[in-house]
């Protein structure tokens, strides 16, 4: 090699290795499809950009299912890893920090934290350390039409009791009208009564212990008497016919176009039922009430526990400095409130109740703030493989296609197998 | 031999018996000797330069893979990281156990059969049909195509619209008798039935077009002789048009067995498997129960038992029915 060669490549190699000082690239990989967080999301990357000349923010879209596949791949390789990531906490971001993907945070967002609920926080941990920050929470609750249950002479405040859900739907029935619409076709909706029902019997520990393998592991006599509850439930032909085949956005739109009473849902449903109804329409806001899922007699949960989804950035373990920066900034209580004054979710603050402006969501949100004890959904909490089987479990126990006893067995099968 | 194969398929089957393997035989070894020859001189070369680059995208994309999913096949294995927790044969262990999984090889198995006995006559028939030059056959062949142009996904989506019970046409059934609503995707005992009808709907046009072709490099002097000999149509089907469309037939049944062992895109949009994992295919088993649910371990292993049965089914009917072709 001679003299000149060796000094043109010094000479590139200084050129790039500048570039790479200049230019750090944060990229952070979401699926929200909600169009005012990405437009709010965006604004923040354009934000932190002004303020940090030479980071430059990628925020990049993947849609779910193309997300939770690709993800896995991603993740191994240092040029295509991102740096922050969705999630939504529990069994996969466990899988994913035993794989050692992701970068022990607690430190450096211990003040962002600090003013933020803590049960969102404790739900972005692993063995009590903090992989990335929670930016929204939710709860699942019943969502039901006012006018209905007054044409069926109900009044919702008394469904306490799951005797007085079971009570009520009866009325309903007698007085024509579909109680419950549920989109058992995608089977996640139907497992929100499943766990509700796990967290009214066995109370906060229920899962936990399952989990620990006590009295049987997920063959205990909690399990079982939860999937005896539901199958009561759907014994009483609740749900819109042909349920089985109904998927979630479908089953909402029977909400919103009033064919059917009730719908246990998640607070997105506040903004799905309109446009998913057949009318585009919807039911009006004022028309719509939420009550908490009704407690079980003898059992050791309180109506004030909630089951719901909590969101959240993690870093990877290869992610720039400046991408912790970033997510600390992204998670500054002056965009947290943005995004609940603007309906985008319900930030994972405390006192955020206070910022959202609708009504409804209000109304969730001072149910999340109220909370005695915060659940993160079944099938994010065990993971995929569990998670799913949990899913399908519901549904099968639900239309008496499984025993009690088989389904609770199934979901320990699948704790063992994995 | 292999001249001699080609002189015969070539030959009208009437003349088979007659056809003289000497002449087939007598230009062989001028033409052999020469290739011999070419082949000394330039074949390594040729060989040097247009093997590796196939070789290597071969070994890349096919043969590596295929390995892989056997070594994953012994690994309980989320795909994150490496693959670390080595479990022997428990991946196929609690395959065999899994009743979802066994529900899957035998629609697999009806799929097959519903092909073969009712797919294959039925395109065949219409071939028969609408080979000729008759006004419009070209209007019904591509009739009958169009379900395969159409993508899976779409054509599965719009039939589950077609046999929802609140809209589609079970809909129209069941409110013109005053029936209450019939949702034949959500029954256990209906759903895979559907399933098979739009299987058969959206490839019977596939193997139609396949016999239309057959049926066209038929000679038609042959079955002119033989209406004048006076034989009955049944006669020619049987005799001439039959043996003539052999070949086709062997290829279409191939076809047609190794899709049915593939079928996956029409499944996920129509049941996604359900009601209660009736209606899955191995593949779309695969990846509700292996990808979707992380387990790349144990979705290897069902795709390690998916390509045992298709390589033994490919080279077994192969070797035994499509030697001559």
């Amino acid at each position: 090699m001679s003299l000149r060669h060796l000094a043109l490549a010094a000479v590139c190699s200084a050129a790039f290795s500048a570039s790479a000082l200049a230019d750090t690239t944060v990229t952070l990989l979401h699926v929200s499809e909600d169009k005012t967080a990405q437009a709010l999301w965006g604004q923040i990357a354009k934000d932190y950009e002004a303020a940090h000349p030479g980071v430059k923010i990628e925020v990049k879209y993947l849609e779910n299912e193309a997300f939770k596949a690709k993800l896995p791949t991603m993740l191994q390789a240092d040029e295509s890893r991102p740096s922050l990531f969705y999630s939504w906490g529990g069994g996969v971001m466990d899988a994913q920090a035993k794989a050692g993907f992701l970068k022990d945070v607690s430190a450096d967002v211990a003040g962002v934290e600090a003013d933020m609920a803590p049960t969102a926080v404790d739900a972005i941990k692993v063995d009590g350390k903090a992989v990335g920050v929670p930016f929204d929470q939710g709860v699942v609750s019943f969502f039901y039409n006012k006018k209905l249950f007054e044409n069926a002479g109900m009044k919702a405040e008394e469904i306490k009791s799951w005797d007085d859900l079971l009570a009520a739907v009866k009325k309903l029935k007698a007085a024509g009208i579909t109680p419950i619409s549920v989109g058992a076709g995608e089977k996640w909706p139907m497992h929100f009564y499943y766990s509700y029902l796990v967290m009214r019997i066995g109370g906060e520990h229920a899962l936990a212990d399952a989990k620990a393998g006590k009295d049987g592991g997920f063959r205990s006599a909690t399990f079982v008497e939860a999937g005896k509850r539901l199958r009561e439930l759907a014994a009483l032909e609740p749900f819109q016919p042909g349920y089985l085949t109904t998927k979630h956005a479908e089953s909402t739109g029977i909400f919103g176009d009033g064919k059917a009473a009730m719908e246990l849902m998640g607070e997105w449903f506040i903004g799905m039922q309109a446009p998913s109804s057949a009318s585009g329409k919807g039911q009006p806001e004022e028309d719509i009430g939420i009550f908490s899922f009704p407690v079980v007699q003898g059992g050791k949960g309180k109506a004030t526990d909630t089951l719901g989804g909590v969101n959240a950035f993690l870093v990877t373990k290869t992610a720039p400095k400046e991408a912790v920066d970033f997510l600390n900034f992204f998670s500054q209580e002056k965009y947290a409130k943005e995004a609940a004054e603007k309906g985008a979710y319900i930030p994972a603050y405390k006192g955020a109740e206070a910022w959202v402006k609708d009504p409804l969501v209000k109304q969730v949100a001072a149910e999340l703030a109220a909370t005695t004890y915060h659940q993160n959904f079944f099938d994010q909490d065990l993971g995929p493989s569990v998670g799913r089987v949990i899913n399908d479990v519901s549904v099968a126990v639900a239309a008496g296609q499984t025993t009690p006893e088989a389904a609770a067995a199934a979901i320990q099968d699948a704790w063992d197998q994995q | 031999m292999a001249m001699d194969r080609v002189a015969l398929a070539s030959a009208p089957a009437g003349e088979r018996v007659d056809a003289s393997p000497e002449t087939a035989f007598a230009k062989a070894p001028a033409a052999y000797v020469e290739t011999r020859r070419r082949m000394s001189m330039n074949g390594w070369a040729t060989l040097l330069i247009f093997l590796p680059p196939a070789l290597l995208l071969f070994t890349i994309f096919v043969a590596l893979p295929m390995v892989e999913a056997g070594w994953y096949s012994f690994f309980n294995w989320n795909g994150f990281g490496r693959p670390e927790k080595f479990i022997g044969l428990k991946n196929y262990v609690w395959l065999s156990g899994n009743p979802a999984f066994t529900r899957a090889l035998i629609n697999n198995g009806l799929i097959i059969v519903a092909s073969l006995l009712v797919q294959l006559p039925l395109a065949l028939g219409v071939a028969l049909l609408i080979a000729g030059r008759m006004t419009g056959a070209v209007w019904f062949r591509m009739i009958f195509f169009l379900p395969y142009i159409l993508a899976d996904v779409a054509a599965g989506l719009i039939w589950r619209f077609m046999l929802d019970g609140q809209i589609g046409i079970p809909a129209i059934v069941t409110s013109l008798l005053g029936l209450q609503p019939f949702y034949l995707l959500g029954s256990t005992d209906w759903a895979f039935s559907a399933v098979l009808i739009v299987i058969l709907w959206k490839y019977f046009g596939f193997h139609m077009m396949l016999y239309i072709a057959g049926l066209q490099g038929i000679d038609r002097e042959m079955l002119e002789a033989a209406e004048m000999d006076g034989t009955q149509p049944y006669q020619r089907f049987w005799h001439i048009t039959l043996p003539l469309l052999g070949p086709m037939i062997r290829l279409s049944i191939f076809f047609s067995v190794v899709g049915a062992l593939q079928l996956f895109d029409i499944i996920v949009p129509l049941t996604g498997g359900g009601p209660f994992d009736t209606t899955h295919t191995m593949v779309s088993f695969l990846y509700y129960f292996g990808i979707t649910r992380m387990r790349v371990g144990f979705g290897s292993a069902v795709g390690v038992v998916l390509f045992v049965i298709c390589v033994t089914f490919a080279f077994g009917y192969r070797r035994l029915f499509m030697r001559d072709d």
